[in-house]
């Protein structure tokens, strides 16, 4: 038996739809019989992995909490990917966000002003450009590949953290932990409901700008450049688009909003600076990214469904002991289905078994 | 050697309701084919009618639907082209099977027994080609090669092979005139030695001139057979294309008015290694002029196009001019702003984006030109979606665009259809100057005519018009001067009454002329 | 001390050259596989669990090789069978590979591991100086050095590594040819996978014999610098990864120097440099265009659909 493909006349509207929802229920099929196969009822594993988080409001707040960045990070990438320049450093560009936002609470401790916050997002999002600027500078000046280069750089801006969080920025009175002083409140992304949960502005910030970049790709020349340029630098510079110029914008771009993401988590989810301060959002964003099909709306869905697996990770290990590390293995396996189930899009499958039998299995 | 001496009783090769479907499109629909030894045998059939199909079929490329083939009267399933080879098919691709990082012998390797080493192959290659005239350089790479270089390997390739049955796909349309002849000689070698050629062309007059008969395809099936020495080239076209085409009409003496596009010692170095040097380039077109430019694929035609459209800029601001004003620095959109329009070669992926609706594509490129009409909301550029479909129906009327729906995407159309969207998208600002390359590459005959018709009628309503191309029957029917690119240097323009066939041939082939100074130019 | 640091390079490099050997071989059948770093850690994992429950280091490496092996059909399948994009399906591979190890490898996590025996050869080790540190070496060390010479010969000198360049120059050519394209270029992914396996079990059984998640620490992507820095060349892979080696076990040696001197270097500043050596070398690399152009295998990275 081998397997045809066989291009569509027109690009599959169904799938385009059915494609993430095939990938998330081939996603669940393969966490259960993981689940069985480590010896836990599939069903109840599932049951606390996906259903439980959604059952109480303080935990609806958590998955804003994890869904915000995830989406912040997740659309900048999908500007990224569309135009066909392959930022997957987004977790460093994360980690400086975070340390240039928080620049002025730890070094101005005492400065209380209603304009901290704001300069510190400002701050946050040029700290997160910027970075994400040198594999720009790098690929339009020396024809450097972006994937390696920054990739590269998360792990540079990580050690640069932690020599941070341990070196000069780290509180004398801490007790000798390697963490930075609790920012003033004033310095604090401020809860939306904080009568029922935790969840902050971040939240906010996120749709805000799925609902912009979504109206740019959708209605606006820029948008038409990016999806040209992504799927021809050829016919990009035949219309007068310079792919050059996309490499900054989309860049720089997707640099700032890892760069928010970055500030508002560490300022409004952890209070201060640490050597950790993301369970590898910039990462996971990539998934978001692809499970939303690069299109900023249904980011924010896929960003809440990646939220998911990592607070239904959270719950499995308290409530049937399961490592954590299943959600990441829940993450890789989606990301897999994603890519395999985009291809129904474009062509049809056909299985041939021998013998010249054709049989069509899927539209 | 000695191949089957008999009566052509027995065909070499025989093929009965050969049917191939691609999806329910049928691509060929049940042909039957006859291939006697020693014969030249012309296939004959517009774009999209199924030859390349068929021949993929009878290499092993493709896996026919139905229908049989026999080889010396037994039947035979051909799985792949090793299994042809075997039988004794040799095949010379159009768009070259060629890898360009690999050396002549290893190019000629990859067909043969592994068993024979390189040495031996280059020894083997080198006496071949020496014995049928086609001289090669084993150790070259292909990439350094020319055109006609290459088909000479492909050549070599299917002949070390032995083979009983040639098929050649189209095998002049990169061929200057002089090259085409030697290629007729070394075929009428290999008839003399009692091995079939079958011949697929769309060029009529070569397939009189060599071929001993011809079967035509049309909408993949076989539409008629005849001796091609009896039949005329208006007879042949009316088998292959179903009716008459339209003639495509040129009044003579056209008044010339200002020259619109000046180009003064353009000089560009080869922007990648696979690329041609451009070298002190020169011309005038005037206001009512067509001026062609004939040459051998790869001699600077890109690179020129990719010059005038600004696409790539050049340094020398002077050294282009379009309507008086020097651009030479000046982009592509800065050129359209001046009412100048450009028609690429490759329809997908530069002129095109395939996997985008054909309303996209018109704001592809008029999206700065057409500012007003397409974008509103100021700085934001949004676009207006309903005005970029009006004028996309507004093309597709007046170039008659067969689509599937409304607005398809640029993918789905043939070759043919979509050229005269890429065509009618400038014709539609009626554009002062406009500068097209290879026009009518791999589109049908009635898309053709159409195409080249349009570009006469722009210059005759008052604009200047560029086309490159490698079909010099084009180059006949729309020119008003003709001259000819070779490595990157374009001769003096020559009106097209004064030059013949052979003369271009000559130029075309890289024998230049002395280059008088720029000025001398002007004469024209 | 020479001859120790020289030891330590050697160890270090073996997984690099490794890799990127595997990955040099894919890329000039035309497949850019980008998930490196999950097939490596995939093998470690492999390897560091096989060793641990037969007892034998070589169960070891050859549960390293079959892991990365077979881990890397997942993305033969999405990129060469359903054509998937080959950047994002190597993405998916190597966020896959660190999550499942992570998941293996939990129940190992903290055990001491089994350490490859060097295989001395008798007299060969007895020459001053080289003897020691080319011929009493493990069994890995031996395959790395192998292997650079054998994927010379191959891509070189025989006729089915004249075909896997013919397809990474032109798929289409050769498919037109008669060329299995999609067949060869599994083949090519999976002893890619293959030698990324090796490489991870040199980790888990050599270099630092336990496993530690995330232990491969960006050595994938490293690798995959290594291949463009060797512009696809067996020889000089070897070359590189010797050199990024050093550059690593430099960095140790030099936060020892510094200490003993009384500088303060910070050491997070020192882990950072084999990582700002590799996008330094980078871009001394892709500086020239012409060069990188002409090396680089034509049909890199681009998906193929046969017309049947």
């Amino acid at each position: 038996m081998r397997i045809e493909l066989q291009k569509r006349a027109r690009v599959s509207t169904l799938f385009s739809v059915l494609s993430p929802l095939l990938a998330l229920a081939l996603t669940l099929l393969f966490g259960a019989i993981m689940f069985w196969l480590l010896g836990k009822n599939p069903v109840s594993a599932l049951y606390s992995f996906f259903i439980e988080p959604l059952l109480e409001v303080w935990s609806l707040h958590e998955l804003a909490i994890k869904a915000a960045p995830l989406i912040l990070i997740a659309v900048g990438l999908s500007v990224c990917y569309r135009s066909n320049n392959w930022n997957i450093g987004a977790e460093g560009q994360f980690t400086i966000g975070a340390i240039t936002g928080s620049i002025l609470p730890v070094l101005y401790p005492a400065w209380h002003s209603p304009m901290i916050l704001p300069l510190m997002l400002i701050l946050g999002m040029l700290g997160g450009a910027l970075y994400a600027g040198i594999p720009a500078l790098l690929k339009t000046r020396f024809n450097t590949n972006e994937i390696l280069t920054s990739l590269m750089l998360v792990y540079i801006a990580q050690l640069y953290l932690d020599w941070l969080v341990r070196g000069p920025w780290r509180d004398p009175q801490g007790n000798n932990f390697p963490i930075t002083k609790t920012f003033q409140i004033e310095a604090v992304v401020p809860e939306i409901l904080s009568s029922s949960g935790r969840a902050h502005w971040a939240f906010i910030f996120a749709i805000v700008a799925a609902v912009a970049l979504w109206f740019m790709m959708r209605f606006m020349l820029k948008g038409f450049e990016v999806s040209v340029l992504g799927q021809s630098e050829r016919a990009g510079r035949f219309a007068g688009f310079s792919a050059r110029r996309m490499v900054w914008f989309s860049m720089l771009l997707s640099g700032a909003l890892a760069g928010l993401a970055g500030i508002s988590e560490v300022s409004g989810s952890i209070g201060h600076l640490q050597p950790i301060i993301s369970p590898g959002y910039g990462f996971t964003a990539i998934i978001v990214a692809f499970l939303g099909r690069l299109n900023p709306l249904g980011i924010i869905a896929s960003g809440l469904v990646l939220a998911l697996t990592y607070l239904g990770g959270e719950a499995a290990q308290l409530s049937i002991g399961i490592s954590d590390k299943v959600s990441r293995v829940f993450q890789g396996l989606l990301l897999f289905f994603v890519l395999s189930c985009d291809t129904l899009i474009h062509y049809r499958i056909r299985l041939i078994f021998s013998g010249m039998k054709t049989g069509e299995v899927k539209g | 050697m000695t191949l089957s001496e008999g009566p052509a009783a027995v065909p070499l090769l025989s093929v009965r309701g050969l049917t191939k479907l691609f999806g329910s499109f049928a691509a060929c629909n049940a042909i039957d084919l006859d291939i006697a030894p020693g014969e030249i045998r012309a296939l004959l059939g517009e774009n999209g009618a199924g030859k390349s199909t068929l021949v993929k079929m009878l290499f092993g490329v493709l896996q026919p639907s139905a229908g049989e083939m026999l080889w010396e009267g037994s039947p035979v399933t051909i799985g792949s082209p090793g299994e042809a080879r075997r039988l004794g098919i040799g095949m010379v691709f159009q768009h070259f099977s060629l890898f360009e990082a690999l050396t002549v012998a290893e190019n000629i390797a990859l067909s043969l027994d592994p068993k024979i080493s390189l040495a031996r192959i280059s020894d083997e290659a080198a006496s071949l080609s020496k014995a049928y005239g086609l001289p090669l350089d084993p150790k070259a790479h292909v990439a350094d090669l020319s055109v006609g270089e290459r088909q000479r390997i492909e050549i070599v390739r299917a002949l070390l092979q032995n083979p009983k049955l040639i098929i050649l796909d189209e095998p002049t349309s990169v061929l200057t005139p002089q090259e085409a002849d030697r290629l007729f000689e070394t075929l009428f070698k290999l008839k003399a030695e009692g091995r079939s050629v079958l011949y697929i062309s769309h060029r009529l007059e070569e397939v009189r001139r060599i071929c001993d008969r011809a079967t035509v395809l049309r909408h993949g099936k076989v539409t008629g057979a005849c001796d091609p020495k009896h039949e005329t080239p208006a007879s042949l076209a009316r088998m292959m294309v179903g009716s008459d085409v339209a003639e495509v009409h040129r009044d003579a003496g056209t008044a010339l008015g200002d020259i619109r596009i000046e180009v003064r010692n353009l000089s560009v170095p080869a922007r990648t290694p696979f690329a041609v040097s451009l070298k002190n380039i020169a011309m005038n077109v005037r206001a009512g002029e067509v001026l062609a430019i004939a040459g051998v694929a790869g001699n600077g035609q890109g690179e020129l196009f990719d010059v005038l459209s600004g696409e790539y800029p050049v340094a020398e601001d002077e050294a282009i001019r379009i309507r008086g004003k020097a651009v030479g620095r000046t982009g592509i959109n800065g050129r359209r702003l001046l009412g100048a329009g450009f028609v690429p070669e490759e329809r997908h992926g530069h002129a095109a984006v395939s996997a985008m609706a054909l309303s996209d594509n018109l704001l592809l490129a008029r999206s700065q030109s057409d500012r007003k009409a397409f974008l509103s909301g100021g700085a934001f550029s949004v676009i207006r979606f309903d005005a970029i479909r009006s004028a996309t129906r507004r093309i597709c009327e007046a170039m008659d665009v067969r689509k599937s729906g409304e607005d398809p995407q640029a993918g789905s159309l043939s070759g043919g259809n979509l050229q005269k969207f890429i065509v009618g998208r400038e014709l539609d600002r009626q554009p002062s100057v406009l500068v097209v390359n290879q026009p009518t590459w791999g589109v049908d005959a009635g898309a053709a005519s159409r195409i080249r018709q349009a570009l006469i009628d722009l210059a005759k309503s008052g604009s200047a018009v560029v086309v490159i191309s490698q079909d010099l029957d084009e180059i006949f029917e729309v020119a008003t001067n003709i001259a000819v690119i070779s490595e990157g240097r374009l001769s003096e323009p020559h009106p097209a009454g004064t030059l013949t066939l052979e003369r271009i041939g000559l130029l075309m082939g890289g024998v230049h002329e002395s280059h008088s100074v720029p000025e001398a130019a002007h004469a024209h | 001390m020479f001859e120790a640091i020289l030891l330590t390079v050697i160890t270090a490099s073996t997984p690099l050259v490794l890799a990127a050997l595997g990955e040099l071989v894919t890329e000039r059948s035309g497949v850019l596989n980008l998930g490196v770093e999950g097939m490596m850690i995939m093998g470690a994992v492999c390897a560091f669990v096989a060793a641990q429950l037969t007892g034998s280091p070589y169960a070891g490496i050859l549960a390293g090789i079959l892991g990365g092996g077979i881990f890397s059909l997942l993305f033969g399948f999405l990129t060469l069978t359903l054509v998937a994009n080959q950047v994002a399906t190597g993405l998916a591979l190597t966020i896959l590979g660190l999550g499942l190890s992570g998941q293996i490898g939990e129940a190992f996590v903290g055990q001491p591991g089994i350490k490859l025996q060097p295989i001395v050869f008798p007299l060969l080790s007895d020459i001053p100086f080289f003897g020691r540190v080319l011929f009493s070496q493990d069994l890995i060390f031996y395959l790395s050095v192998a292997l650079v010479i054998g994927i010379h010969w191959f891509l070189f000198k025989s006729r089915t590594g004249l075909k896997l360049r013919a397809i990474g120059d032109s798929h289409s050519s050769a498919h037109a040819l008669g060329i299995n394209v999609i067949r060869t270029r599994y083949l090519a992914v999976m002893f890619g996978g293959a030698c990324a396996g090796l490489a991870g079990a040199q980790l888990s059984l050599v270099y630092t014999p336990q496993w530690v998640e995330n232990m491969s620490a960006g050595r994938g992507w490293i690798a995959l610098a290594l291949v463009v820095f060797a512009s696809w060349r067996p020889w000089r892979i070897l070359a590189g990864g010797y050199l990024f080696g050093a550059v690593g076990i430099g960095q140790l040696h030099a936060q020892i120097l510094a200490q003993n001197l009384g500088i303060v270097i910070p050491s997070q500043f020192l882990s950072a440099l084999p990582y700002a050596a590799t996008i330094v070398v980078l871009i001394i690399i892709s500086h020239n265009r012409r060069t990188t152009l002409i090396n680089t295998p034509a049909s890199l990275g681009k998906p193929f659909v046969p017309d049947r």
